[in-house]
């Protein structure tokens, strides 16, 4: 025992300083918070960062609930993956949909901006306040647009889930500050400083399981506003006479499908995901059909309590 | 993004390249910065343009900069890089930054996390948010204005801050035609001012990063300047990274305990490197063991070096919670309740002296006072002034005292254990950033050290401890020596009869504890502890465990 220290240190990557950054922030959460609950939305970054509180706590399982805010309008493969990786964590994962959207039928096709208000927007905040969840993990990265460049790690939340953007606390070294106020909340983004690149890249080193629609196939489309989606399911309204037509496509971001615009590619394996990265020419929200409503629309929805 | 790919290649020639690109990204550094200065001296500019020329945007944001240069730019008919990076909607509407933003971009040879900082006076604590984690400081300045209160006030955070690169970046050399005397005027007024405050060295380079000059290649109207343009500084300065050759420390974040079979230390390492077989102690306690195994999701590993975040077992099962320090090196870091520090005030409202605070330094939260108030930091001269109660955005020199020891470090040689924050109890809010440079408390400390020889804390469950505490007793008068047992029963009845069964009070016994049994041991008693306390509230002295009394002869532990 007691043999001195010969190895010579092995210099840490830019992944390796990304993954320890994490993993501090998420263990920081659950030494100092009463009930955390990670959001996990089955994208790509959602899985980066079940894979970090994975490691974070190994050999137990992390020691918080997954939660889905689901709007009954993901893509199928994404709640085949879900309940799939719910099992192999270890986790208890807990779908919440928001009664009054599934009592009013909200959808994408007939109420548009209406739908991300209640299903997500709504639905969060009832999830939370009904399990009494004191801190959310959440797996939004600040290059992803540029209100969330200026988010905090640890962003604090008013009892009414509204985020005040003026008024942050200064966060200093890795000294994160949890105290809080009665009804206050805490969102925590473990993957802050991570870009798309990086989420790419951790994935394919970690084999990190994803949703299958990531990578190109060819998938029945339609067009609309310029966005190419797919028909996943025989509640796609079709105009008269439309056929859907097949394309070679794969999604640099998910959520429902009727709001999510594919790319053309064929992409069809990881390292062909990565090489398009690298000589991309488009950034991934554009395939969002919330961000186009203006520069601060990403903004007022995140005051308003949006993840 | 300047790796360039052939397009549409098959899977497989995909994967070599990436497999070569990730091998290359494996070995590739990172760097964080951050740009501050004074306002309107252009930095979002630079920061946008620095994202431009790297090729860090996209097609779809620079569309986007196209749109929103026309709608909200100042720049006329050109790109306004400013709107990359002013992100909130009121910062737009002021035309001003108000808030820290981070930014990120790559190059072939690093890659680079960007604290973009603001420069209004009242938005300095922002700036120090943004310093506190980078590596290096681009300051910038006016070629116009020169050296301003702004660009000697930042100055002194980064020289605070311990940021080792300092790039003073002149801006705006096309409107003073790119004049080498006016660059070398501004060089040498801030060299002056550098030196004054103990910042060594910077790198001083002319630019204009509206027009992309010394940003990503050298300006050909400035061929006088034989320097490196930015970009080319930026890749190629050396990183002072966290010190891999100093001696290990893991502050212990979470113990992580699936089941009674497993009682893992997790945390990030913060300093030094660890092997399994490596001798540790423990603080405070200052209890000794060996790291048995070094646990990961990916198996177990026979190295962790700083930086990383890992599980450690120990071969002793010990009660070492969050907030005490495994460390190879005990007699690098203090046990102390005194601490001396510069500190930055970040609230509006004043330092109240006779509040008490949060202190959190590592994973570790104490209840703090300020005990003296030694200086002000003039930050126009980076010289002492008055003391006074620190006001927004004021940096003071003063004095710390804590409810309980803590295991801290200077925060020249160790930032994790020497950084601290502090946070108003009722408000929640951050309202100061601290960095030790001293430990006041040494002298009493040497003093208490002194007599904890004197000192048993007696460990095990309470009926366990008291068999124990008679048993030590007895021994200790077999040698002719005056002991004394402090227990429950001691300090009940005058002592403590004031105190409840809550967890403050709780604490509060075992201070009272402490400082009773520090007086008897230097009346010349030795004192056996016999009362609730935490690991690590059991300072100073020793912990004694029922196997020590069994293991150690009396001349071991006695005496």
């Amino acid at each position: 025992m007691n043999a001195p220290t010969t190895f010579p240190p092995k210099a840490l990557s830019h992944l390796d300083e990304l993954e320890a950054e994490s993993i501090h922030i998420l263990r920081e959460v659950v030494a100092e918070t009463e009930r955390p609950v990670m959001l996990y939305s089955v994208g790509k970054d959602s899985a980066v960062m079940l894979h970090l509180a994975r490691k974070a706590f190994y050999p137990a399982p992390p020691p918080f609930p997954l939660l889905h805010v689901d709007t009954t309008w993901k893509f199928r493969d994404m709640y085949v993956l879900r309940n799939r990786v719910a099992l192999d964590s270890g986790m208890e994962l807990i779908v919440h949909r928001n009664p009054d959207a599934v009592a009013r039928g909200i959808n994408p096709f007939d109420h548009g901006s209406l739908h991300t208000d209640l299903w997500k927007t709504e639905g969060l905040r009832q999830a939370l306040d009904e399990h009494g969840f004191d801190a959310a993990f959440g797996g939004a990265r600040r290059d992803e647009e540029k209100s969330r460049a200026k988010e905090r790690i640890f962003s604090f939340r008013s009892a009414h889930h509204r985020w005040d953007p003026k008024n942050q606390r200064p966060e200093l070294w890795s000294l994160y500050n949890a105290h809080k106020a009665k009804g206050e909340t805490i969102r925590v983004f473990p993957l802050s400083n991570w870009t798309e690149l990086d989420i790419w890249q951790y994935i394919y080193a970690e084999d990190i399981p994803i949703v299958p629609l990531y990578l190109a196939a060819p998938r029945p489309t339609v067009i609309r506003d310029g966005l190419i989606l797919m028909v996943d399911d025989d509640r796609f309204p079709l105009n008269e006479g439309e056929v859907p037509v097949e394309r070679s496509v794969r999604f640099r971001t998910l959520g429902c499908y009727p709001l999510t615009g594919a790319v053309e590619s064929e992409a069809a394996t990881l390292p062909q995901i990565i090489q398009e990265m690298l000589v991309a020419t488009t950034s991934e929200r554009q395939g969002r059909a919330i961000d186009r409503d203006g520069g601060a629309s990403m903004e007022r929805k995140k005051q308003e309590g949006y993840f | 993004m300047a790796t360039a790919f052939q397009p549409s290649l098959s899977a497989d020639q995909a994967l070599m390249e990436v497999e070569a690109y990730l091998d290359r990204a494996q070995r590739m550094s990172l760097l964080r910065l951050l740009t501050c200065g004074s306002v309107d001296d252009g930095k979002s500019t630079l920061l946008g343009r620095l994202l431009y020329d790297s090729k860090a945007l996209l097609e779809d944001q620079i569309a986007a900069l196209h749109v929103d240069s026309r709608k909200s730019g100042t720049q006329g008919d050109n790109l306004d890089f400013a709107l990359l990076v002013d992100g909130l909607s009121a910062e737009r509407e002021q035309g001003i930054t108000i808030d820290v933003a981070y930014r990120y971009f790559a190059t072939d040879k690093r890659k680079f996390i960007v604290a973009d900082t603001p420069g209004h006076e009242q938005y300095t604590r922002n700036m120090v948010t943004g310093a506190s984690t980078a590596d290096l400081a681009i300051i910038l300045v006016d070629a116009r204005k020169g050296v301003l209160t702004q660009t000697r006030r930042h100055s002194c955070l980064v020289q605070l801050l311990g940021i080792r690169h300092v790039v003073l970046a002149v801006n705006k050399m096309d409107l003073v035609d790119f004049s080498r005397d006016r660059f070398n005027a501004i060089v040498a007024d801030y060299r002056a001012f550098a030196d004054d405050i103990g910042i060594d060295t910077f790198t001083a380079i002319p630019m204009s990063a509206l027009a992309g000059d010394n940003i990503a290649a050298p300006s050909a109207a400035m061929s006088w300047y034989g320097g490196p343009a930015l970009l080319e500084h930026l890749e190629t300065v050396p990183l002072s990274k966290r010190s891999m050759q100093g001696a290990f420390h893991l502050p212990v974040q979470w113990v992580n305990r699936p089941d009674s079979g497993f009682r893992g230390y997790a945390g990030r390492v913060s300093g030094g490197a660890v092997c399994r077989g490596d001798a540790v102690r423990i603080l405070p306690s200052g209890r000794r063991s060996t790291i048995e195994r070094i646990v990961t999701f990916d198996g177990e590993i026979e190295q962790a070096v700083a930086g990383q975040s890992i599980t450690l077992t120990l071969t002793d099962e010990l009660d070492c919670s969050r907030g005490e320090v495994i460390t190879a090196e005990a007699g690098l870091l203090e046990v102390t309740d005194r601490l001396a520090a510069n500190l930055v005030w970040m609230a509006s409202e004043v330092l109240n002296p006779g509040r008490s605070y949060w202190l959190k330094i590592g994973s570790q939260t104490v209840s703090a006072t300020i005990g003296r108030i030694d200086h002000l930091v003039d930050v126009d001269s980076g010289r002492p002034a008055a003391a006074r109660p620190l006001g927004l955005n004021d940096i003071g020199h003063l004095e710390l005292l804590l409810d309980r020891a803590v295991v801290a470090s200077p925060y020249a040689t160790e930032r994790d254990l020497g950084a601290f924050i502090l946070i108003d109890k009722i408000a929640n809010t951050t309202v100061a950033a601290g960095m030790i440079d001293g430990f006041p408390g040494r002298r009493a400390a040497d003093d208490r050290a002194a007599h904890s020889d004197r000192i048993f804390w007696l460990g095990g469950n309470k009926e366990d401890r008291s068999a124990l505490a008679v048993r030590a007793f007895r021994r200790l008068q077999a040698t002719g020596r005056l002991a004394f047992i402090l227990d429950d029963e001691a300090l009940r009845d005058g002592l403590s009869s004031d105190l409840g069964v809550n967890e403050k009070d709780a604490t509060e016994r075992v201070r009272r504890a402490r400082e009773v049994a520090l007086l008897m041991a230097r009346a010349g008693l030795d004192v056996l502890i016999a009362i609730d306390a935490p690991s690590s509230a059991a300072w100073p002295g020793r912990i004694i465990e029922d196997t020590d009394v069994d293991q150690l002869g009396a001349d071991e532990w006695v005496i």
